[in-house]
């Protein structure tokens, strides 16, 4: 239950002017139920690398293997890969078309094959599931607010009873709330039903407050890989490709130096705030 | 004298059923007062929806108001004589990079608006080179739009307002659909222009850190303007400031949260080095 | 895939073709195409294929680049080969099968059609290659100026053509995350009749054209903002005025026009059938 990426390798435009290695190389595994966050900044292959995650893009050599089996096989089912890692593209509101929210909603499981029946039911449990009021569920969803076209198109994905959930930028655009709002639907959503998500994200608070695991990738390659803290440690090597920690972390490692005993490595709010605590309450009498 | 001036600023628009039929009015703006000395740096900030790009548009006179006045460096926007006038002092950036560049090659989409002014052509090449210079473009020059980022696209669009010497730039939300470093990219190029040019910046965002340096906040909401200050006292209420679907800065929320648990942090904290500052007096 | 085509792109380069007026480019690519049609010969063809190898030569724009426009015909071609190689009668025999007869003058005609169908496309690729879109409209305005009295808004359209010019590859590559995001969802476009290929397209092209009108909005308020108002009172950033190139350019190409018609129609030359 999980997938595999051994030594993929894909060349855009191969034989052309505008050859390119997107991705040299990348290894990893993502267990079933897992909460990763890919992180690199623009044309770091991060959003060529989950294409290939459910088939849409073909490694130009490597395996790919999900639930144990190579998916470039030549009697592998790619729409039952498709229907089961579920991929939602940055600004997904442009892929709706449909003359209402929840006729939009069944595409998916229409596409699978269900009676009109299920693809209802499905539909409505993904509504449900990313909060998308029942209300709108007949209006066209062009006459929707942004978050609410997102969910939209979230739903769109998740209608299809995928296992896996990968969303490319899903708070692009939307004001803070919109943000806070969808981030913290899809971390419902990933412990209510235990399904692996999968967040592609530039903001490192975010990425930070929700994922158990850090995928950093520069240049088409794998750069490091595992918890937020242990990513974020690596902050100066971070910046030297153009990212960054979360703006915590600087404020620990800036009160590290002035020398208070804190562990530099906290990544949120409320970690950083507990160690400041900690700290102070070390030094008797600072509590005003 | 103030470069943008509004008093008791309206906008409404019909709300029409399926048929197109006029069931009711909407109202985006609602008895807005704003002044922006010139020179300064004003921030809108408000969610999605809250009204505040429909105010920008009036900065621009794409639109009219239908109720109150907006006068930009003393001319009435509703002054059909006067929209170009309008037009040349406030210039426009938008949102997606993509939509608003005309040119196929850099330079001659800097030089639009000139062409448009009927500005000589000598003039022309002569403000495309310093626009491009100014907003660091100039190496792209010859390059073709599609080929570029989405910060390096704001910057070009910037460079095309600034050819046409405006007293003013409006930016609509230019940062919402780039990343982190094309944001960081198109701030530096703005406060850049201020410091040289000395022209007058408003800044329509949700990016809490990209107001931090400006003079003064605006925050709207239903198209009311809800908060008003300087940075420091905006963010210094920070539960006001959720309730309008905001945010305030992380290291402002850690402050805060710091508070909250019972140190004796100042309220409106910005910048890291001055949490850091306030941690070690504390000490 | 869809983001291959490169017929009507511009090819950013310093040349000497680059650098010719508009003008000259539109009138000279016009003059080639007239000259494919004046003559049927083998030195015809000949001297096509030495000028416009000798202009991709000048334009600094990579041969291959130029083959790749050419792929989109490539369906074009074989039907127009096919068709002629089989359908044209004349001339002796040169192979028989089943209900398939080729002709000498058949091969020929399919030959000569295929080179003359390819330079087609070469020749007026050349000049959107090694000019700017906002150049090309510049000179399509010009040279259709007269039309102006007669109520024709020649800026206008020239001004749509160029816009429509920026935004092609723009939608294209559109329309390849569109596609991407509806193969997500389960959308299947390559199997089924033709009817049901059809449907298959509707979730491209309802986003497609809701994007596309989306777009269009957004830049008309743009160009307003920057104060666009027609053709009156515009100047110029890159002003048209002939220069002693282009002069040279006009002068060259009618020579070759006058050449390949001379030698294409009364030199007498064959090679075998040809």
């Amino acid at each position: 239950m999980s997938i595999t990426l051994e030594h993929v390798n894909y060349v855009y435009s191969p034989g052309t002017a505008y050859e390119k290695q997107a991705l040299k190389d990348v290894s990893f595994e993502i267990p079933q139920g897992q909460f990763v966050g890919i992180i690199g900044h623009t044309g770091s292959g991060k959003s060529t690398l989950i294409q290939h995650l459910n088939g849409l893009v073909k490694a130009t050599s490597g395996r790919i293997l999900y639930e144990g089996k190579n998916i470039y096989d030549n009697d592998y089912d790619m729409r039952k890969l498709r229907s089961q890692v579920g991929l939602v593209f940055q600004y997904p509101e442009y892929q709706l078309f449909e003359v209402d929210v929840l006729t939009d909603v069944c595409f998916g499981p229409k596409n699978q094959g269900f009676s009109p029946e299920e693809c209802e039911k499905n539909a409505r449990e993904a509504l449900e599931l990313v909060g998308f009021p029942e209300k709108y569920y007949k209006q066209s969803p062009f006459e929707l607010s942004g978050g609410q076209k997102r969910r939209a198109a979230i739903a769109g994905v998740l209608a299809m009873k995928p296992k896996v959930l990968i969303l490319d930028e899903p708070t692009a655009g939307l004001d803070p709330k919109g943000r806070d709002e969808i981030l913290d639907q899809i971390e419902k959503l990933h412990r209510e039903t235990g399904m692996t998500v999968v967040l592609v994200s530039h903001s490192m608070e975010d990425v930070a407050r929700y994922v158990d695991r850090i995928i950093v990738m520069n240049h088409g390659e794998k750069m490091l890989d595992g918890t937020p803290r242990e990513v974020f440690r690596h902050y100066r090597e971070l910046e030297k490709v153009g990212l960054a920690a979360p703006q915590v972390t600087y404020v620990m490692h800036d009160l590290k130096a002035h020398g208070f005993e804190v562990d530099p490595d906290a990544t949120t709010i409320e970690e950083a705030a507990d160690e400041i605590m900690k700290a102070f309450r070390g030094k008797e009498g600072a509590l005003a | 004298m103030d470069m943008i001036h509004a008093e008791q600023l309206v906008y409404e628009y019909d709300k029409r059923d399926e048929e197109g039929n006029v069931i009711g009015t909407n109202r985006a703006i609602d008895g807005v007062n704003i002044d922006v000395p010139q020179g300064s740096f004003v921030a809108v900030l408000g969610h999605n929806g809250s009204g505040k790009s429909t105010l920008a548009k009036h900065m621009n006179a794409i639109l009219v108001p239908t109720g109150g006045t907006m006068w930009v460096d003393g001319r009435d926007t509703k002054d059909p004589e006067e929209l170009w006038n309008v037009r040349q002092t406030a210039g426009m950036v938008f949102q997606n990079p993509d939509n608003q560049i005309i040119g196929t090659v850099v330079e001659e989409d800097v030089g639009f608006g000139p062409e448009n002014l009927g500005v000589p052509t000598d003039e022309i090449w002569k403000r495309v080179e310093e626009s491009l210079r100014s907003v660091g473009m100039i190496e792209y020059r010859k390059a073709s739009p599609n080929k570029l980022s989405g910060g390096q696209k704001q910057r070009v669009a910037i460079a095309g307002v600034i050819a046409m010497e405006p007293k003013c730039i409006v930016l609509d939300e230019p940062t919402a659909m780039l990343d982190p470093n094309g944001r960081r990219e198109v701030i530096r190029a703005v406060e850049k222009l201020r410091k040289e040019k000395k022209v007058t910046v408003i800044l329509i965002t949700h990016y809490m850190e990209e107001v931090i340096a400006a003079d003064q906040v605006f925050v709207m909401d239903e198209g009311h303007i809800v908060m008003h200050g300087t940075p420091r006292e905006i963010f210094s209420r920070v539960d006001e400031l959720k309730s309008y679907r905001m945010d305030v800065p992380q290291v402002t929320m850690l402050a805060e949260e710091l508070r909250k648990r019972g140190l004796d942090v100042p309220r409106g904290i910005l910048r890291r080095e001055e949490l850091v500052e306030a941690l070690c007096r504390l000490r | 895939m869809i983001r291959d085509i490169t017929i009507g792109q511009y090819y950013p380069a310093q040349s000497r073709i680059h650098s010719l007026d508009p003008r000259v480019k539109i009138v000279c690519t016009l003059l080639f195409l007239v000259s494919l049609f004046i003559q049927n010969s083998l030195l015809g063809y000949v001297c096509a294929t030495v000028f416009l190898g000798m202009v991709i030569h000048l334009s600094n724009v990579p041969l291959k680049y130029i083959l790749k426009g050419l792929k989109p015909i490539v369906i074009l071609l074989l039907f127009t080969v096919v068709m002629n190689l089989f359908l044209t009668r004349g001339g002796g025999t040169l192979e028989h099968f089943w209900i398939f007869t080729i002709t000498e003058e058949g091969l020929r005609t399919s030959v000569f059609m295929a080179v003359r169908l390819m330079y087609l496309v070469a020749g007026s690729s050349i000049m959107t290659f090694t000019t700017s879109p906002n150049g090309l409209t510049d000179g399509m305005e010009k040279l259709l100026h007269p039309l102006n009295k007669v109520n024709v808004p020649v800026h206008e359209v020239a001004m749509m053509m160029s816009i429509a010019l920026r935004f092609i590859p723009i939608l294209l590559e559109e329309t390849d995350k569109i596609m991407k995001a509806q193969m997500a969802r389960g959308a299947d476009f390559e199997s089924g009749n033709i009817i049901q290929r059809a449907k298959a397209m509707v979730p491209i092209l309802v986003p497609l054209f809701v994007s596309a009108f989306r777009r269009a909005n957004d830049l008309a308020l743009a160009m307003e903002a920057r104060c666009y108002h027609g053709g009156e009172g515009r100047t110029k950033m890159k002003p048209l005025k002939y220069h002693g190139r282009d002069r040279a350019a006009y002068t060259l190409t009618l020579l070759y026009v006058v050449i390949i018609f001379v030698v294409g129609r009364f030199v007498p030359f064959k090679l075998w059938i040809f």
